[in-house]
């Protein structure tokens, strides 16, 4: 008890000390909780918008983020601090209660993603240049461990992989593809020093995600139909092919935009893939990955994702068809409903009990808040060039 | 220094290819130079910076793109790099403004003194 009653009158000694810089004011300082607040990316500025889904209000901008052309975030496990990774190298911490910067780090030239670990202590952080993953200290951005991402490349040179898909698993785990080599890896972070082992995978990884139990890591492949599923529960069996040769003899569109796996649609017994260069959504099977169904939409697909009750997929699209987002029924699987939110939707992200689905409309300058039971607009924020969004209760899971 | 010689060389290959195709009529919706300079720095820079300093594909500053002439990197604009993530164009984009671009990248235009979006 009494060591409570002094976290409180340490938490209350920080608050008051970080109100009083970033106010300048004797005003009294509010206590809030942080479960219903998240971040918006604004790509073209470098900064983030600190919002309010319950109150469907802008807290607050914070700027000097760098290059976010590619930006995504993850959260302390007190859903106080975001962890943003651009794609300058750039890992900055923000404060979501103070709207500040805390602390930031260039730690690559080129860094694509990232992820937090289960024990919440490790911030790892995915490269292009080069390849690679560096693991940071989550309080201190400290580096604990740079992980080249060494192979042979077709000259039979050494040479560093791009990374992608990074993950963190349970067993407080980090798992990533490395796009040029064709490999997954696990790290094991509870090893003296981490232990990594590397499997054989598909052609050109390019983006990975894990089921929210933690058990299969599923890598989509860009350099063939297919993907490569591993079972953690199970890692000694390696990576396999699952949904081979999916579009088998027809010709793939020129692909205008990479899809992304993250928060990849796990609903009613099936999977919602994006197909690479199709105007389709793969639906498979999750006891045996055999394939159901390709449904039809408007569009390349590049996020599917399912809302928390698994009723729904919404879908986002490559340009130049990314106007719209479609919304497909997880039981008949069949499009309910084509909705415009504005011009070139970019992301989309479900309040956490999914009652409202928040989209970003880059050039419209806007985030469209839809109900998702009437799937009629309740709300407009205006933002720059937004792209990703990242709400809070992303601390708690697995995988995001 | 290598590396740039080496990509260049990879480029070379197809567009000896290329540049020999005869440039086709292509619909395209048209663009305004605003809407054009957004597409260039927002879709090309999902994948290659929204400075251009590289992505999933490589930089294209002024110096990165130096031993390519302008047709060169129109024929890659309008025709992909097979193999790579680097798709096809000529479906979406006039010979017009794959010119407009192609002079833009090679220029640094759409880059400000300090290397930024202006």
């Amino acid at each position: 008890m009494r060591k409570l009653t002094s976290l409180i009158a340490t938490f209350i000694a920080a608050t008051l000390l970080s109100g009083c810089q970033t106010m300048q004011s004797q005003e009294p300082v509010e206590l809030r909780g942080t479960g219903d607040l998240g971040l918006i990316v604004e790509r073209a500025t470098g900064s983030v918008l600190v919002i309010d889904h319950s109150e469907h209000d802008i807290l607050g901008r914070v700027e000097g983020l760098g290059d976010l052309s590619h930006a995504s975030v993850v959260y302390s496990r007190d859903a106080r601090y975001g962890y943003v990774f651009g794609r300058d190298g750039g890992l900055t911490k923000v404060d979501l209660l103070t709207q500040q910067i805390v602390n930031r780090v260039i730690q690559s030239g080129n860094s694509i993603g990232g992820a937090i670990s289960q024990d919440g202590r490790y911030v790892a952080v995915s490269n292009y240049e080069p390849g690679g993953v560096n693991v940071f200290d989550s309080e201190t951005l400290d580096t604990v461990l740079t992980l080249p991402a060494n192979y042979v490349n077709d000259n039979g040179e050494q040479d560093q992989s791009k990374t992608v898909g990074l993950v963190d698993a349970p067993g407080n785990q980090f798992v990533f593809s490395l796009f040029e080599a064709g490999e997954i890896w696990t790290v094991d972070m509870m090893a003296t020093p981490p232990e990594v082992t590397r499997h054989p995978a598909g052609k050109e990884p390019y983006d990975a995600l894990i089921t929210p139990d933690g058990r299969y890591y599923i890598a989509g492949l860009f350099g063939e139909d297919g993907l490569s599923m591993m079972d953690l529960w199970h890692p000694e069996q390696g990576a396999q092919t699952i949904l081979p040769d999916y579009g088998k003899g027809e010709q793939r569109l020129p692909v205008y935009k990479m899809p992304h796996l993250e928060g990849w649609a796990i609903a009613d017994g099936h999977a919602f893939v994006p197909a690479v260069g199709r105007h389709e959504v793969l639906v498979a099977k999750m006891d045996d990955w055999s394939m159901v169904q390709r449904i039809p939409v408007q569009g390349q697909p590049v996020f599917v994702m399912a809302s928390p009750d698994n009723r729904q997929i919404w879908v986002s699209f490559a340009h130049p068809k990314n106007n719209v987002v479609q919304v497909i029924d997880s039981q008949t699987r069949e499009v309910v409903r084509t909705l415009e939110p504005g011009k070139s939707v970019l992301h989309m992200e479900f309040t956490p009990r999914g009652e409202e689905v928040w989209v970003s409309s880059r050039d419209s300058d806007r985030i469209t808040v839809y109900n998702t039971r009437t799937l009629e607009e309740v709300a407009t924020l205006p933002a720059q060039k937004p792209s990703g969004i990242f709400f809070t209760n992303r601390a708690h899971a697995l995988g995001l | 220094m290598n590396r740039s010689g080496r990509k260049a060389f990879r480029y070379s290959g197809v567009l000896a290819v290329l540049v020999l195709m005869p440039a086709l009529a292509f619909s395209a919706e048209p663009k305004t130079e605003a809407e054009l300079k957004n597409f260039v720095i927002q879709d090309c820079g999902s994948c290659h910076g929204l400075t251009f300093k590289g992505g999933l594909g490589p930089p294209l500053r002024p110096s990165d793109i130096d031993p390519l002439p302008e047709a060169a990197i129109e024929a890659i604009i309008r025709e992909g790099v097979p193999g790579t993530a680097m798709p096809p164009w000529k479906a979406l984009l006039t010979d017009q403004e794959i010119a407009w671009i192609s002079k833009q990248l090679k220029s640094g235009a759409l880059l400000d003194d300090s290397g930024s979006n202006p």
